[in-house]
Parts: C-alpha cells; structure tokens; sequence
C-alpha cells in the first residue's frame, strides 16, 4: 500500500495516496468546517468553508478537494486559515435573508452552526451589504418547497439527485449572480421527472429544500372535538426520531412515540406495520398467482412511492411488472375509513387519517386521485419523522421521560416481518417468509441482504430457485431495470427503494451528525424483528381476523377494490 | 387538449423532421449536447421547450439537466428571436461619443427595450458591453454586418435596410410594435 506523510497542525499524520488533506485532517481527529462536502457525494470544492494553509508555500487550499501529498505541512488553524474561512462565511450570509426566526432548518442549520462557531457578527456581515437574490420561494405540489433566496448553491441537492437517485430534475440554470438550482423551465415537480423523494432536501444544509408542512392541519383536527383522528406510524420512525431528542440513531422508541401521540391529542393511534403485514399478504399472493399461472416476472414492488413515480416518468412500459398492491399506508387508510369505521360505529367523513413517515413522497402519495376507494380521501395528512418531533416540541413534552404506551386495538398487531418493510431488503424477506410457508408449509431461513447498493440471493421454494435482487437508491435500481427492458433480466422478484438503505434513510429523517445513521436505523428495525413473538405477517391475529370478518380472500374481491391500485405512464422526462 | 385538426401527429412529424437529421449526425453521447443545442437552434431560431424534450429523450439526459446548459451560455435563448440581431455597443468609446442617443433612438423605432424582440419577429435588440471597433464610435452590429458613425438621425436607414420587403420603405418614424 503506497502511503503518505504528512504534518497538519503539527501533527504527523499518515494516509494512503488518493486521501484529501480533509480526510486526512479528520483521520487526526481534526475537524475542518465544510459545507458543500458530503461524505456520500462526489467532490465539489465550491464552498470554500473547508480551507486551509499550505505552511510550504502559504497557500490557502480547500481542504475538500486538495490530495495529501507527502512531506505537506498544513495548518488548519493558522490566521489565514481561520480568516479565510470565516471571511466564505460572511460572504454566503452576505446574500442570504438570514431571517432564522421562521426558517425550518433554524436549529439544524449547516449554515447557522457554522457563522456561531466561526463568531460571524451581524456587522463582519453588513460590510459587504449589496444586492441580494430575490426570487418567489416555489411550494406547488405536495411534498417539497424551494427557497431560492436561502439557497448557499453548494450544489448538494444537484448531486443527490444526479448521482444517488440518477434522476436529475434538479439542477443549476443561470449563471453568475442570478444562477439558481431548479427544475427544467420551473416546472412544477409534477410535471418534471421528479420522484419527490427528499433526498435533496436530507442533504439541503440550510433552509432552501423542506418538505410541506402540513402540521397545522394536524393541529386543526386534533383541535376539532367532532373530528376522529387516527394516526399511523411507520415502521422505520421508531428507531429514528429519538435523535430529535437526542437519543442515538437506531434507539428503539416505539412505546415513546405511542405515547406521544396519545399526548398530543390523537384518538387512535395505530402502527403502519399492521396494514405492512397485509401489504405482504396481497403482494404475496399476487406473487404466488404470477409464479403458479406462469406469467410475466420479474415481480416489482410498488410500497414505495417515489419509486412508483420514478416507474411512472422513467420505466412506463414496465409497469405491468409493479405489484398493484397499494402502499401499507394507503391500505391502512382505506380499511380506517371503511372496517374500522363500520366497526367502531363512527361515520367515516369525521376520521382525519394521519400517517407519520420518514418520507416526502408519502406526501404525494396520498393526494394522488385513485387513493378514494374508501369514498373519501383515504389518507388526509401526512407528517415526515421530523415534523412530527417539531409538533412535540410545540407541546413541550418531555419525549425521553414519557411512560410506554401501546398500540390501540383493533388494528394495533405487528410483527417482525412487518417491522423490517423500514429498511431495504426487508420488503422482500417479508414476503418471502409468507410465500414461502404458504407454498410449502416450510420456514424461510434468512436472508441477510445487506444494506448498500443492489444486492441479490436465491430462494429455495417447491423445488424451484427464484433469482431475487434488492435495490435501494434509484441509481442503482435503474441498472436493473435496463436489464429487465432489453430482456437480459434474470430476476424473478426485484424490490426497490428509492432512498439508500430504504425508509431509514428516507428524505423525511432527522438530520443526523453520524455518518453511519441509516445503519444504526437499520440494525434497530432487525433487533425489533428478532424480538416479536410473530414474525410472520400472516401470523398477525388482528390481521387475520380482518379476512375473517371483512375481505374475504387475499385478491378476493374486497381486495381488490379496496387494496389494489394502479399506475399511470407520465410523458416527463 | 388535443388539435382538432386530424393532422396533429403528421404536422408534429414535419415540425421534428429536422431536429431528428440533427440528432441522427452526431453520436448519442452527453458530449454532443451543445452541438446539437447550437444546430437545432440554428434551424428553429431558438430552443423551444418541446425541442429540449427530445433532446434530452435522445440523449438519455433529464430535461433539468438540458436547462441548465441552455439558461448557463448565453448563446442559446429559449424565446423566439427576431430574424435580425441587432447589437448596440455601451463600452467606453462608444458612450462618450452617443452611443446612449442611439440605443435610445432604435428602441424608440422599434417600439421595444433592449434584450427584447418585436412581436413580428423582425428585430432583436441587444447591448454589449465592446465589439471592438471603438475607431468607428458609437457603433452597432445588425446580423454580422457593422454599422459606426451613427446618429440617432442616421438610424431610421439602417433599420430600413433590414426590413422584411412587405414592409420596406414604411414610415422609419413609426415603430412596428409596441410592449
């Protein structure tokens, strides 16, 4: 292995070629600001917060993008250093509203941290008062809104949407003083290949990406004595949205959260895991139809939607293959306002439908036309993780001390199969597991997939061998989709997420500080599955009471008007 | 909503024909982008929105992607031009010596500001900053043509030159449009 030495900050530090001076730094144990650097993105070098001096030369170099090289003596404290990067700060906030009071991202902002670390002033800003960008802040649709005026142009968004999900519907257009990062024309997100993902707004380090708020909403139904509000978690929340409350990524919180909403004023509150299980079951059977009547794999889920929307822009002549099962929120929605509705006696026009999801798309998802079939909207809000925190700070409750709760009957059992539809992979083990036993009586052994990129295995059911692959990020789900296009497929079930690691990652998560958040996430959603007494879904009680009493059959004809939807090719590129 | 003409498709055929010659002679590579930007603009006069559309299909690129290189370079414009460019130099030299009369003077004429285009696509007006012919100030280009020694007078001629026949020797007082 070639490797280099050199000096930063008098210290020697040693790194194989290829390292930046950043990387370098921070194997030290020193902390440089960035800014435009993201450990999951390629390299820009355009914000300029990362310098530092080249001792040697008295050269002032952005640490991000400047290779080690050996016999380098660096500083990252010196007074150049520290003015410079200090002097990059001010210029950013010298066209910025700098308005934090209002701002979303007030309390989690890159930019705010670092003008208070760095001791940026109001007047080290005002000297160089000038003109400022001023462009309408852009809210159409449902899930994401755009502030120009707050954009730093780091260019992050640009490169999650380019290299994370290969989509590409955001980028820079005009150049200099008025280049701002936006769709094609300004078009709204609907009308643009968009998947409404979010993961430009999880990778936004200031105010300019967020997701719509719909959190007054909330507050209007919990506030309206005749409305029934029923709220639905989703199964990756719970190990997520304790780091709001600075608990570590992947605490498992699900008693906390329950108690939480109980506060805040919900009537029922319900896991989404619970309709994951019927997600599972329809889907599965679906899958068993496909594979016994010999008709057209690969199968494709279709839980998550801004893969579905992806599919719609991107792969329109494969959405034959996407299950037309609905999403576990959609189906809980529907069966809120039509089973639970009857059942309960309450008349379903007064039940406000609520989900919690780590997800902007979900936002889309529910506003989409087809989602009636309960004869109302079926889902009526829906809160990513981090809006939901923000409505228990409101209220002031003391999240980390608050006494466990449980799930309300009678849609409130889960299990391990349904639990793990929050990160990816774990779609496809769950249904697995039920097809599998369903098949041949026989317990599925695991699968352990893996979390990163696209990952494959092969089952074992009846004698046959099903090829399987998993992918999450739509970059990579692309590739097996080409595939899948020309023919060359050999896949028989394919699951896609459009976020990396799957909902743990999800654009609607808590900004974390920890690189490896989604992983943690992911290892609490394994360690709920090992610990449920169920794991199969359909094992679910609850689950198999509703067949019982109402549906009938998996794709039966409740079902089937009740949990089955469809898809549209959109001409949008 | 769709043309109720029955030739909607047959009409887009013929409108694309000449974007898809361009497409076809170069490789379907992202490196053939501006190349075919710069024809396809050659041909259309500017780069509709539907244009990009296909392009961008071609080339497998997101149309967000094609925007940004259209709205970065100046050389392409997403709005029709008129069929002649004119170009008023505001450097140094030409606006010691008048140069601000004739911006002043053409506007006037043409009933539009600079950067716009009349609404019978004949003119295009637009500043910049030096053409390099400071000898001949104040000075404008028409197309590729260099008109100096101007005169707000002298303007109205110029214009003339330039106008589609039908509307040759019109009144060089009367603008032709107005915003």
């Amino acid at each position: 292995m070639n490797k280099i030495t050199l000096t930063i900050d008098d210290q020697v530090v040693q790194v194989e070629n290829g390292a930046t001076v950043l990387e370098a730094a921070r194997r030290a144990g020193i902390d440089i600001p960035t800014l435009c650097y993201h450990p999951d993105l390629s390299l820009a070098g355009s914000c300029r917060v990362c310098m530092v001096e080249d001792l040697e030369t008295s050269r002032l170099l952005a640490s991000c993008v400047t290779p080690a090289a050996d016999g380098m003596r660096i500083s990252t404290r010196s007074a150049a250093a520290r003015r410079a990067r200090k002097l990059n700060i001010e210029l950013l906030l010298a066209n910025h509203p700098n308005d934090c009071l209002g701002c979303d991202r007030s309390g989690s902002c890159e930019l705010q941290r670092l003008a208070a670390d760095l001791g940026v002033d109001r007047r080290s800003v005002d000297r160089f008062a000038g003109q400022k960008r001023k462009r309408p802040p852009v809210e159409q649709g449902f899930s994401l809104k755009r502030d120009p005026n707050k954009c730093i142009l780091c260019g992050r968004c640009v490169r999650a949407c380019g290299e994370i999900q290969g989509v590409m519907a955001l980028d820079f257009a005009g150049r200099g003083f008025d280049a701002i990062v936006t769709t094609a024309f300004d078009l709204p997100y609907s009308e643009v290949n968009c998947a409404e993902c979010g993961q430009c707004a999880a990778v936004c380090p200031v105010g300019a990406i967020t997701e719509i708020s719909e959190i007054s909403r909330v507050w209007e139904a919990l506030d309206d004595p005749d409305m029934f509000v029923v709220v639905q978690t989703a199964p990756s929340v719970q190990v997520s949205i304790g780091e709001e409350f600075g608990l570590e990524p992947g605490t498992v919180v699900t008693g906390k959260l329950i108690a939480a909403l109980k506060r805040l004023g919900f009537d029922r509150v319900f896991s989404t895991e619970f309709s994951a299980d019927l997600t599972i079951i329809e889907e599965g059977h679906e899958f068993i139809s496909k594979i016994t009547e010999s008709k057209k794999l690969p199968h494709i889920t279709s839980c998550c939607p801004g893969w579905v929307k992806y599919a719609e822009c991107n792969y329109p002549d494969l959405l034959e293959h996407v299950s037309t099962a609905k999403s576990p929120q959609q189906m809980f929605s529907t069966i809120v306002k039509t089973f639970y509705a009857a059942k309960s006696g309450i008349d379903p026009e007064k039940i406000f439908t609520v989900s919690v999801m780590p997800c902007t798309a979900k936002k889309l998802e529910k506003a989409r036309p087809e989602h009636r079939d309960s004869g109302f909207q079926d889902t009526d809000a829906v809160l990513t993780t981090r809006e939901l925190a923000r409505m228990i700070k409101e209220a002031g409750l003391d999240f980390i001390n608050l006494e466990d709760g449980d799930y309300d009957q009678i849609m409130g059992e889960t299990t391990g199969a349904a639990a793990i539809f929050g990160t990816t992979g774990g779609v496809t083990e769950a249904a697995l597991r039920t097809v599998k036993e369903v098949l041949t009586g026989e317990s599925l052994d695991r699968l352990n997939l893996g979390l990163v990129g696209i990952r494959e295995a092969q089952v074992e059911i009846a004698g046959r061998v099903y090829n399987i692959a998993v992918a999450s990020g739509l970059a990579n789900a692309a590739k097996l989709l080409d595939d899948v296009r020309e023919g060359k497929s050999k896949y028989d079930w394919i699951e896609i997420m459009a976020c990396p690691h799957g909902c743990v990652g999800g654009g609607g998560q808590p900004f974390s500080r920890f690189s490896d958040a989604k992983d943690r996430r992911a290892r609490g959603l394994t360690e709920i599955d090992q610990n449920r007494q169920i794991r199969k879904s359909h094992h679910n009680p609850d689950v198999i009471s509703l067949y019982e009493e109402f549906l009938g059959e998996p794709l039966g004809e409740k079902s089937h008007e009740l949990l089955h939807t469809s898809y549209q090719a959109r001409n949008v590129r | 909503m769709n043309c109720v003409c029955g030739h909607a498709q047959e009409n887009l055929d013929r409108y694309f024909s000449p974007l898809y010659s361009i497409l076809n002679s170069y490789s379907k590579a992202e490196s053939s982008l501006i190349p075919i930007l710069q024809d396809a603009q050659e041909h259309y006069g500017y780069l509709p929105q539907e244009v990009l559309r296909e392009i961008a299909g071609h080339l497998g690129l997101s149309l967000g992607k094609v925007y940004g290189v259209v709205t970065f370079y100046s050389q392409f414009h997403l709005q029709p031009r008129g069929r002649n460019v004119i170009r008023v130099c505001t450097g140094t030299a030409c606006h010691v010596r008048g140069g601000a009369e004739v911006l002043k003077a053409i506007e006037k004429q043409l009933g539009i500001k600079a950067g716009g285009t009349t609404d019978d696509l004949e003119f295009t007006l637009e500043t910049v900053a030096c053409i390099g012919a400071c000898g001949l100030a104040p000075v404008i280009m028409v197309n590729d043509d260099t008109h100096g020694r101007l005169t707000p007078e002298k303007v109205g001629l110029v214009l003339d030159a330039y106008r589609s026949k039908s509307k040759a020797g019109a009144n060089t007082a009367a603008p032709v449009s107005r915003h």
